[in-house]
This record gives C-alpha cells, sequence and structure tokens, in this order.
C-alpha cells in the first residue's frame, strides 16, 4: 500500500487480481480499480505524487499508473520477479528489486530504460528510501547461498542514489528472510522484520526453543551498528513479522505479524535505552520483548503491508486474506474501522486453504506457519533438520511447492504418497507439535498448495523454442549414448528418471549423493519445474548450484552420466534445464 | 646591421635541426609499495585504478589502497585464490571482477562472490584477463575464453570448437565498444565482432618462426600477452616484440628499431591510438607516437634511470632521483596523469611531474 500525498487515497495492491484499489480513506470505501500486470506486489509514488510505480512480479515489468487519470501510461521492462519498487527524490531514477536475479535494476524514467544492474542479495524484495534521498536499502526474501550446514546469512544492501552504486552490506547474522523496512523522519532508524530459523537442529525441538525467531533488524544512528531485537515472548510468538511502520514523532514502532494476525507495537526509546544497555546480544532472549512490546493488536486474517497517515494518527492494516484495510487509531492502538476492498464473499476452499496455510494458530504457541519455509508459496533456501533422528541425521532441502499435480509422492525420501499425508499427520507430528487440522481443514489446504500455479519461467523464449545451447543441452540430456556411442544404462539416462510433463518418474532412486547421516541412500526423484530458481541441489541442498551437482558430487556418473562430457556442454546441459 | 641579424637566423634555423632536441616526454616521481608498507606480497601481477582506490593483484592476495592505508582481501574473505591475477573494474556499478589462479571474484561493496569451473560455468579456473563489457564479463582463462551475463547467470564458452581459436590458452582481453580482442598465448589475437557476434583471427605471417621476414606484414609474434583496443587501434603485446594494427595496416616495434627495452613484453595499453605503455621485463616504456622513453632501476647498478629516444634513434638520459620498483613490470594503469605499475617485486606510483 501507499498514500496519496494529500492523505486521502490509498493506493492498495491486489496480487490475485492483478490490480490496485484506489481506497478514499474519508469514505472509506474502495473509489477506483487499476487494471495493472501479473500478480502485483511492489508500490511506490513518485514525489510529486502524480504517478505510481507497480511491481508487476511475474511480468518483469513496472506499470507507471497516472494518478490523475488512474490507467497504466507506461510499461517499464525490469529483471526476474520484481518484487519491489522506489522512486529517487527528484523523480528521475526508479529503482527495482528483482527477487529472482537477486539484484536491483536503475531505470532512467525519461527514457525508459534500465541503465544498470546493481547486485544485491538472494531474493531482492523490498526498498525503502532514506528521508534525505541519498540512500535505498534492500532487503530480501531468502538467505544467501553458502556453505553447507551453516547458518543463515543475510544482507541489507545500501545503494548510494547519487552515484547509483552499492555502497556498503549490512550483515545479517544467522537471518533468512528479510522483509519490509521502515526508516524514522529523522533518518535515524531503520527497522526491519526478520526471520531467525533454527534449521541446524533438528524441528522437534519446537517445543524447547524455537523454529523460528521472529525479530527487527534495529541499525542507524540511534543504535550504531545492526542490533537484532525479537519480539516474540517466552510462550507466545508472534509469526512471519513483515512490515513495520515508525510513527513521526519516533515515539512508536508498528510491526505486523502475517503469521499471527497482530500488530506488535513497541516503545522506541525504551527499545532503543535496551538495546543499549543489554549485555550481549539479545537476539536469542525471549524475555527481552518485555522490556520495550507495550502492546499487540488484534487484526484480519494475515496482516501485511502497514501505513501511517501523515500526521501519525491512522495506522493502515492490509488484512491480506480478508480483503480488508484495517484501521488503527494510533493514540489508543485500537482498530476504529475497517475498510472493504471487495473481495469475492464466497468462502472456497481455496480461499479457506490459503488462510491455513498462512496462519500460525496451528502450531505449538503460534510458533510459524506453512508459509515460514514456503515463503510466499515458495521456499525458504534452507535445509532442515526435520525428524527427531538425532542432530544432523536426514537434512533435506526446502523444494518449491509449485505445480505439485503428478508430482507425488513428497518428501525426500518418498515416505508421503499424497499431500494429505504430508500436510497432515507428518505436519502435526513433526512440525507443529500440537493437534493440527482437521479433516475440513486439511482439505483445504491440500487444496490451496494442490492449485498452486508455477512461475513464469524466464530462461525460456517466447513460443517456446530452444536457443541452440538449450538445443545442444536437450540433446545431452535425451541422450541414450555415450559419447563413445556405447549405450547408456536406462537408469543412468537423465530423461529416464526426470521423465514426464514433470520430470520426475515418482519413483525413489540412488543417485550417490546420500550421505553417512542419511538413513537411506534412496530419494524421491525431484520434478524439474522451474529448476532454475531453486537452488541450492540434491536432497540435502549440499550442491550451491547446478554445475555442482555433476562437477562434485557425480564422481561415478552414478546421477547420469556427465563425466564424459566437456565444460561447455555441461553449461549447456544446464541451460536446457533452466527451461523446464 | 641587418645582414648580421639575417645572418645570425640563418645559423639558428641551421643549427636545430642539426643537435638533438631531447623531446618533452613525461617526467615522474615514483612512490613504491612493498610488504614494507601494507602490500601482501611483493609479487603484483596486475593494478587497477578505481577513482580514488587502487586495487593491487597480488600473489598473496587482494589489495586495495584507500586513505593512505592497505586493506587486504584474502581466500577467507571468499576470494577465489590467493593469487591475483587480472583486475577489471565495472564502472556503472563500482564492482571489481578479479581473476585469479582459482577462479573469478566478484567484490561488490565488500562482498566476494566466486566463480569458478566447479560451481559455475566458468571454463577454467586459471583466469588471466578479465573484462566488462556491459552487462558481460569476458575472461581470458588456460582454456578458452568464457563470457558471463550478469543478467541472466548465463555462461557462453569460446574455445576451439567455437571460434578459429586453435591454442586455447587465452591471455589477455580488450574491450572497445565494436570489438572484443583476446591475446591468446601461442595462438595470436582473437577478435570478436560485438554486432555480427563473428570472431576472427590474427596470426603471425611467419607462423612460429622466430624471424621476421617482412617487416610490418601481420602480427610480430603468435606468443601474445596482452591487448589493448583504443580509438579503434589494436595493440599487442608479445614476448617477441609489439604491434600496432589499425584495422589495415599493422606496425611492429622491437628493440632492434624501436625504443623498447625488451621484446619481451608482458603487457601494453594504450592511452589512445598514437601512445602506449608497454610492460617488459626490462622495464617500463612509454611511445608518444614517435619517440620513447624508458624508465627503471638501471640493470647493473639498479640506480634510478629514465631515457629517452627520439625519432633518429638519439638517446638522452635523463636525471631522475626515482624509479619503479624493478625492472621485471607486469601492467600499468592510468590515474589521470600518474601511473600506477605493478612490478615483480612492489607496486609504484608514477607521481608525475611535468
Amino acid at each position: 500500500m501507499v498514500l496519496s500525498l494529500d492523505g486521502r487515497w490509498l493506493y492498495v495492491m491486489c496480487e490475485a487480481s492483478d490490480e490496485v484499489r484506489v481506497v478514499d480513506t474519508q469514505t472509506k470505501s474502495v473509489a477506483r480499480t487499476v487494471a495493472v500486470g501479473h500478480m502485483p506486489r511492489g508500490i511506490a509514488l513518485s514525489p510529486e505524487g502524480t504517478q505510481l510505480f507497480v511491481a508487476n512480479s511475474w511480468d518483469d515489468t513496472v506499470s507507471v499508473v497516472d494518478t490523475a487519470q488512474l490507467k497504466v501510461v507506461r510499461t517499464l521492462a525490469t529483471g526476474f520477479e520484481p518484487n519491489g519498487v522506489m522512486v529517487d527524490r527528484q523523480g528521475k531514477t526508479l529503482y527495482v528489486a528483482n527477487r529472482l536475479s537477486n539484484d536491483v535494476s536503475v531505470i532512467d524514467l525519461q527514457s525508459g530504460q534500465e541503465t544498470k544492474r546493481l547486485l544485491a542479495g538472494r531474493g531482492a524484495s523490498y526498498l525503502a528510501l532514506t528521508p534525505d534521498g541519498k540512500l535505498l536499502y534492500c532487503t530480501h526474501a531468502y538467505p544467501k547461498i553458502g556453505a553447507h550446514r551453516t547458518p543463515p546469512e543475510s544482507e541489507v544492501t545500501v545503494i548510494d542514489t547519487q552515484r547509483q552504486e552499492v555502497i556498503e552490506r549490512k550483515a545479517l547474522h544467522n537471518v533468512a528472510g528479510v522483509f519490509h523496512i521502515a526508516l524514522s523522519a529523522d533518518g535515524k532508524l531503520g527497522v526491519a522484520p526478520q526471520l531467525r530459523p533454527k534449521n541446524l537442529i533438528p524441528l522437534a525441538h519446537v517445543e524447547h526453543g524455537w523454529v523460528f525467531g521472529d525479530s527487527l533488524a534495529v541499525f542507524g544512528d540511534d543504535v550504531g551498528g545492526v542490533v537484532q531485537v525479537p519480539i516474540d515472548e517466552l510462550e507466545r510468538y508472534f509469526a512471519m513479522p513483515f512490515a513495520a511502520a515508525i510513527t513521526p514523532d519516533k515515539r512508536k514502532l508498528y510491526v505486523s505479524s502475517s503469521g499471527s494476525e497482530a500488530i506488535t507495537v513497541i516503545d522506541i526509546p525504551k527499545m532503543i535505552g535496551y538495546v543499549k544497555t543489554a549485555h550481549g546480544p539479545i537476539a536469542n532472549d525471549l524475555s527481552a520483548s518485555a522490556n520495550y512490546v507495550v502492546g499487540r493488536i488484534p487484526v484480519g486474517r494475515n496482516p501485511k503491508g502497514l501505513v501511517l497517515s501523515r500526521d501519525g494518527t491512522r495506522l493502515f492494516v492490509a488484512n491480506r486474506l480478508d480483503d480488508s484495510i484495517g484501521v488503527i487509531d494510533t493514540a489508543n492502538d485500537v482498530v476504529v474501522s475497517s475498510i472493504d476492498l471487495g473481495g469475492r464473499k464466497d468462502m472456497t476452499s481455496l480461499r479457506r486453504g490459503e488462510r491455513i496455510f498462512y496462519t500460525a494458530r496451528f502450531a505449538f504457541q503460534g510458533q510459524f506457519s506453512c508459509a515460514n519455509c514456503h515463503i510466499d508459496a515458495t521456499f525458504d533456501g534452507l535445509q532442515w533438520d526435520l525428524e527427531p533422528d538425532g542432530f544432523g541425521v536426514d537434512i533435506v532441502d526446502n523444494r518449491s511447492i509449485e505445480d505439485l499435480s503428478g508430482t507425488e509422492p513428497f518428501k525426500w525420501n518418498g515416505g508421503n504418497p499424497n499431500l494429505a499425508t504430508e500436510c497432515g499427520p507428518r505436519t502435526e507430528k513433526y512440525f507443529y507439535r500440537s493437534q493440527s487440522y482437521n479433516s475440513g481443514e486439511l482439505a483445504d489446504l491440500v487444496s490451496y498448495v494442490m492449485a498452486l500455479p508455477l512461475r513464469p519461467n524466464r530462461y525460456r523464449l517466447a513460443g517456446g523454442e530452444l536457443t541452440p545451447a538449450q538445443e545442444r543441452g536437450k540433446a545431452i540430456f535425451e541422450r541414450t549414448k555415450y559419447k563413445n556411442g556405447k549405450p547408456i544404462p536406462q537408469a543412468k539416462q537423465c530423461a529416464y528418471c526426470h521423465s514426464g510433463p514433470k520430470y520426475t518418474n515418482q519413483k525413489l532412486s540412488d543417485v550417490g549423493s546420500g550421505k553417512p547421516t542419511d538413513r537411506s541412500p534412496l530419494v524421491d526423484v525431484p520434478q524439474l519445474t522451474d529448476v532454475a530458481y531453486s537452488a541450492p541441489y540434491l536432497h540435502d541442498g549440499s550442491a550451491k548450484s547446478m554445475e555442482e551437482i555433476w562437477t562434485i558430487f557425480n564422481p561415478h556418473d552414478t546421477h547420469g552420466v556427465t563425466n564424459d562430457l566437456q565444460k561447455d556442454e555441461l553449461n549447456d546441459l544446464i541451460e536446457y534445464l533452466r527451461t523446464l | 646591421m641587418k645582414s648580421r641579424l639575417w645572418f645570425a637566423l640563418m645559423i639558428i634555423w641551421i643549427a636545430v635541426p642539426l643537435s638533438a632536441v631531447t623531446p618533452d616526454m613525461p617526467r615522474f616521481r615514483w612512490e613504491n609499495f612493498t610488504t614494507a608498507n601494507g602490500l601482501p606480497d611483493n609479487h603484483v601481477f596486475n593494478v587497477l585504478v578505481d577513482g580514488k582506490r587502487i586495487w593491487a593483484a597480488t600473489e598473496n592476495g587482494l589489495a586495495v589502497f584507500e586513505d593512505g592505508k592497505w586493506r587486504v582481501f584474502t581466500t577467507a574473505d571468499g576470494l577465489a585464490h590467493r593469487a591475483v591475477l587480472s583486475l577489471a573494474l565495472d564502472k556503472r556499478t563500482g564492482d571489481v571482477w578479479a581473476g585469479t589462479m582459482g577462479g573469478l571474484s566478484r567484490i561488490s561493496a565488500g562482498r566476494i562472490d566466486t566463480f569458478n569451473q566447479l560451481n559455475s560455468g566458468l571454463s577454467n579456473d586459471v583466469v588471466y584477463g578479465v573484462a566488462v563489457q556491459g552487462d558481460y564479463i569476458w575472461t581470458a582463462t588456460a582454456a578458452g575464453a568464457s563470457r558471463y551475463n550478469t543478467r541472466t547467470g548465463q555462461w557462453s564458452l569460446f574455445n576451439e570448437r567455437n571460434t578459429p581459436m586453435y591454442e586455447i590458452w587465452t591471455y589477455g582481453i580488450s574491450v572497445g565498444p565494436d570489438k572484443v580482442y583476446y591475446a591468446v598465448w601461442g595462438g595470436g589475437v582473437l577478435e570478436y565482432d560485438i554486432a555480427t557476434e563473428r570472431w576472427k583471427d590474427y596470426n603471425d605471417p611467419d607462423g612460429e618462426n622466430e624471424i621476421v621476414l617482412f617487416r610490418d606484414q601481420g602480427l610480430i609474434h603468435e606468443i601474445t600477452t596482452s591487448v589493448s583496443y583504443v580509438d579503434k587501434i589494436l595493440w599487442v603485446a608479445t614476448y617477441f616484440g609489439d604491434s600496432r594494427y589499425d584495422g589495415r595496416n599493422w606496425h611492429n616495434f622491437l628493440t632492434k628499431d624501436s625504443g623498447l627495452p625488451s621484446n619481451f613484453t608482458n603487457q601494453v595499453k594504450a592511452v589512445d591510438a598514437n601512445r602506449a605503455w608497454f610492460s617488459t621485463d626490462k622495464g617500463l616504456a612509454f611511445y608518444d607516437g614517435t619517440n620513447w622513453a624508458v624508465y627503471r632501476p638501471n640493470l647493473k647498478t639498479g640506480a634510478p634511470e629514465m631515457y629517452v629516444r627520439d625519432a633518429e634513434g638519439n638517446i638522452t638520459s635523463m636525471a631522475t632521483e626515482t624509479a619503479p620498483a624493478h625492472n621485471y613490470v607486469l601492467a600499468v594503469d592510468f590515474q589521470g596523469d600518474d601511473i600506477w605499475v605493478a612490478t615483480a617485486k612492489g607496486l609504484s606510483h608514477g607521481i608525475r611531474q611535468k
């Protein structure tokens, strides 16, 4: 969401309907609807308020909307999956955070041309401009791909808008997803909601500690450096913190917990004071929040975007899965009204399932939801120690859950024949550690997950034809003979295991990637659809890139025959795989 | 009175061409950096000027000089290998690309991402050369050329199977607005036309013979080490002399007929169509299109030395109190009128005096 300069209009992205709905904050109703591109996920207003910029994440474009006419007047090309957008103070340059190309597009608004790309972190998604316009911050949905079985690392990428260069990368240790940044009016305080996963210890320890720590990356002159501040309590969690807003007087900080249907209220002076007097890091101290959290405001389902009115007296909350905007009186921190965005009123199984997917209420102490690991219904870039079989045993890479039909069974060991088993008893036993879904809820959840579409593939040419390199790679993928002419055994042919429309034969196979800590060397043959985006690879995520699957983990041609390939032939194979 | 003046003018007019006037060549005061004042290693393979920052590719890490201090990046920071061979600056983003003995590293605001032949499409871990062409990163490796698309992450490899590259030991790269040139060690020069995406090779007409049958007939030698393409002029360094090519004609430089201090040239770096710097094993040389200047410690005494060779071959020794750190020069880069010089025993800063 973004508010017009006069505070009258609230522009709300509706990603499921590919629209921006224009809300009149006086009449508390939707005044207009503007059709934009597919899956809008980022929005920004020009300095004069005359143009809206909407990042269409599945179109790789930004729609430029004239706010007077309320229609799209221009469409700009971006990188892969634009998710965040911001225009500089002069209104001359547009910055776009691209989630799948892990960079920030710099677009000259006069020419409409992208002038350069700046290297960001993995899953670049959210942008915030400092009040003086000199710096732009970028945060990331996924952690960087690091050494196997090491704590996740993320960063806040800092861009100098005058030089249009990255000038700093604020390291965030033990952090995976990082979301919307809020900045104080004086520019001395920055806050980014973030996830601190405990993926290196068995998930069964959910009742002993956490699976995720919901926290904030706090930075700026007010605190010096970067401090990680928890928002959870000892026995109550506020899952998937997503957006933050700082009141103009810098007294209060609001944080949406999208998995917990709540807005956390933080007393900023208390938080800064506590941070400054704390003895050592507080990120893992669940008792810390009692020192600065002064309220929790119940709101609607899946609260995500937050916007404060210009005078700071009203906080608008996007209740994504209620299709409504909650209005909070910031003097008393209570919801005073709700604005209906006009979504469908009939409740489908898919809609119910989506609500279940995004809520943490089923997990022990409300710790996490499906969406914690499947961010925006994708993946989290992490490897997990899921089962109570000992530390470091059966490590598994988190897989994408798009377009799952025809990819059964589930789990890397193929132990779950269908999604109802995967999401029902397994989730209840190993994940949530609490009474899980009833049969109706489970059916709804399964319906929703099975209906998740496949995101567009960026490596396939329009029309579906292949480049020469991809054609050569396809021939390698489908080959049945070694280069010396001898037949390749069927089980070692790429296209044997990776067969069918999803490129899986839905069976178990030993490709030699098993580790001594795995209970079995047999792994489920994964689907290859959109495999380009889901690094790292192999069942335990030990291959940081597709190349490593074969250059490091296939010394004996047990995972397809690749050792007779030249380097450029291996590159061709990978080029083809990227198109699947 | 009038006739005496006319006679005096006649004498001056005659005397000027007869008495050699030393050409006005660049003079420098040299400041040298070694391990004694912050370099991680004295073996400096390459140098890159990045505004006020100076990057030094050494045998034991990548060093950057900023605000009077050296900061060193090592493999512990994510650098691909301790021995850094080549450097390139992406002027649009400020990122620095470093070719090493163990892969290619991208240094972006302090973060280092590394690409090698195991984790990426890079053709080989030994990266002798690197250059930036828009969104592409070109590398010269011990197994051919690689091109990385920074927007899509895709790699293109060029080798004996898809180019006229009969020898795949690529050594140096130079990128221009229309062409990319490769120095192929033992394989001459390769030219890539950006518009047509076609390759063309330039070779020594005398083959691998160590003799030059006809002067300026073509590329001076197959064992090329460096290329520099500026103002549509190609300069080529080899271990057996150097060449300049204007698209139609070749002009070759040898010690016997130029001011080159040695035919063994590690790098040529052009200033423009007519001027270039030559990094040789016997000193640093500058050619202004007519005259030559050589800067080095004296080969016998080690005393600072500068001399100038004019078009007629007259050599004039110039007074100097400083010299580059060593005779064995590997690379240079320009910082305004100043020059930075990578040598086998330290990095040198030539501070322009006039």
